[in-house]
């Protein structure tokens, strides 16, 4: 499971980058949101993929009794999902204004604010 | 007292909650939006004031001990980096209440101005690498929209960089987190701490503070990762590009200080020379942009990344007199910082361009005008009795004393150019006569009546009497400055403060 999250992961950043170099601007927000997800994914896997059960401690006890889910890589990811799904999308509106407003997707066109 | 450590983020957050309920009225807006920005500088200064009193305060976020629950921790960096955003804060909502135009106030200008003021505080205070990430985004999203704010045609493709660049480093920084917590099973700084110091596996360690080092020195606009900032700073409303210029990267800066002074320690040889060669780099290619530029804040915004440069040189040096520079500087760039965009926002309002060739003369139409900019502009050259100076000489004087000369020479020379670029602006704009087609060529100058222009003259004048006061009381500055290195380089302490106490708040 884990070398196939891996590879997984590996691929993700891979098509990625390599849609970032493209020069759509869409095409690049598509390279935005894979490189989003292939951190979250190399969170999730370096956090550790177990098949146990939810972390609860028996009343009385010190420890859980068995293998359990850490729940940080969870919460983490939660949080980092959220968060990138919000830039993202705040991300696809400026994109879609900008292509209005200067009326091209062409990166290369984007000069105004170089020198 | 521990209270004070949740006020810098509690009075940011409330101020754009009562700001949201006042979205009909104009005037509330402008009017609680400087309130707010007053009340946090009020708090930073408490802050301080117990931090210098006490020590390292903690605090455990409802109440869990320091590995597992949320912690917020202020040492003096901390203190001193919360109080100079209050400052900046405080001194550009008193700006821009004049200033920015009333669409922009109206779609929410100070809402998000406090947003960004809550994420650039909630980074200075936490002690916890995940929440360190989190306020990161805050802060990238409220300035993501300050930025894009008005959609103009250079707004947007500014942000189009900014954006894409800022993301990137997020997903680098977000990555890193993953593989530190797969290496070590804490995100609790003072745990790492203790953990990366003894951590069996040296290469993982190195792999991950480059990750680091890559996520931080991008927001930071360290070479070879700077280019998103000039291609951004100047096109936002001067209000935005002051803060800006005096904050986010710096957040940047205190990052990497943080990360680099008590996470990755283990392996200074390595580490620390590259953070040298990147400082040495980032001064040298920042001054050589600024060099080539022809308007006012590209100028201005080319020195920020030479700038950065110098903050990472005491960071690389690693010595408590370094470390005292770094801190002393960043104190110094801030004011000065922000105060020199400020100018240059006056500059573009009263006389339609900040093009260097399509004004000229205004030290004659605008004496006190051209008074504050020469005082600033000397200040972050680094003339004597100025704050640069000061910030300058304990560098300085710290690499003599560490031996390495190659970046002492680097830094007095880009000084040098610094000095330079700064005459160009001086000469062009101010001293030259003005270009006799002007009236052509000279876009319309801003609606605002000079009468209202008036008070944005004041967080000028304050903020120049800081850059002055700072000079003047170089003394007792540098030595709370080198309190905070050595309290940076003591990892113990800040451990031993995090983790041993439990405290519950009532």
């Amino acid at each position: 499971m884990d070398i196939l999250l891996a590879i997984t992961v590996g691929g993700l950043y891979a098509t990625g980058l390599y849609m970032m170099l493209r020069r759509s601007v869409v095409k690049l927000l598509i390279g935005l949101g894979l490189l989003s997800h292939a951190a979250n994914l190399l969170l999730f896997t370096a956090g550790g993929v177990v098949r146990g059960r939810p972390p609860i401690v028996p009343r009385g006890a010190t420890r859980p009794p068995e293998l359990v889910a850490d729940p940080l890589p969870q919460a983490l990811i939660l949080t980092a999902i959220v968060i990138s799904f919000a830039v993202l999308a705040f991300a696809l509106v400026l994109i879609y204004r900008t292509c209005q407003t200067v009326g091209t997707d062409d990166l290369h066109d984007l000069k105004a604010t170089d020198t | 007292m521990n209270v004070l450590l949740v006020l810098p983020i509690a009075i940011p957050l409330a101020t754009m909650a009562v700001l949201v309920l006042s979205w009909q009225s104009l005037r509330t807006q402008k009017v609680l939006g400087v309130g707010g920005a007053f009340a946090l500088l009020a708090a930073a200064v408490a802050l301080l004031v117990a931090v210098h009193r006490h020590d390292i305060v903690v605090l455990h976020v409802g109440g869990w001990p320091a590995p597992f629950g949320i912690t917020l921790v202020a040492d003096l960096l901390s203190g001193i980096m919360v109080l100079l955003a209050s400052l900046v804060a405080a001194s550009v909502s008193v700006y821009a209440s004049v200033t920015v135009d009333e669409a922009r106030i109206r779609f929410g200008f100070f809402r998000l101005f406090h947003l960004l003021m809550m994420g650039v505080c909630g980074a200075f205070l936490t002690g916890d690498v995940f929440n360190l990430y989190v306020w990161f985004e805050v802060m990238l999203i409220a300035s993501f929209v300050l930025l894009s704010l008005g959609g103009e045609q250079g707004q947007l493709e500014g942000a189009i960089k900014y954006v894409t660049l800022n993301l990137m480093s997020s997903a680098v920084f977000l990555a890193a987190i993953g593989i530190l917590y797969a290496a070590t099973g804490t995100l609790n700084m003072a745990d790492l701490s203790l953990k990366l110091r003894n951590f069996p596996d040296g290469n993982i360690v190195s792999a991950l503070s480059m990750l680091f080092l890559i996520a931080f020195g991008t927001k930071a606009a360290a070479f070879p990762l700077f280019f998103w900032l000039p291609a951004s700073y100047h096109t936002p409303p001067v209000a935005v590009s002051a803060v800006f210029a005096g904050l986010l990267t710096k957040v940047g800066v205190y990052a990497l200080i943080r990360a680099f002074t008590l996470l990755f320690v283990s392996d200074t040889e390595f580490t620390h020379t590259l953070l040298h060669v990147v400082a040495g780099l980032t001064m040298i290619t920042g001054v050589l942009g600024a060099m080539a530029q022809n308007e006012i804040r590209r100028i201005l915004s080319f020195h920020i990344v030479s700038q950065i440069g110098y903050m990472m040189m005491g960071l690389a040096l690693l010595t408590p007199l370094a470390l005292a520079g770094s801190v002393f500087y960043i104190t110094h760039h801030i004011v000065v910082k922000t105060n020199l965009f400020l100018i240059a926002g006056i500059v573009e309002q009263r006389f339609g361009s900040g093009r260097l060739d399509r004004i000229g003369g205004l030290s004659r139409s605008a004496p006190v005008l051209a008074l504050l900019f020469f005082l600033s502009a000397m200040s972050l050259a680094g003339i004597p009795p100025l704050s640069g100076f000061f910030a300058k000489l304990i560098l300085v004087r710290a690499g003599l004393e560490a031996g390495q000369f190659g970046i002492v020479v680097a830094a007095l020379v880009v000084s040098l150019l610094t000095l330079f670029s700064m005459t160009k602006i001086w000469a062009e704009a101010f001293w030259k006569d003005p270009p006799t087609d002007a009236d052509e060529q000279r876009p319309a100058a801003a609606a605002h009546p000079h009468r209202q222009l008036r008070l944005s003259y004041a967080p000028i004048i304050w903020l120049l009497a800081t850059t002055v006061t700072i000079g003047v009381l170089a003394g007792p500055l540098a030595r709370l400055s080198l309190a905070a290195a050595e309290q940076l380089l003591d990892q113990n302490a800040y451990v031993n403060a995090v983790l041993e106490s439990h405290e519950v708040p009532q």
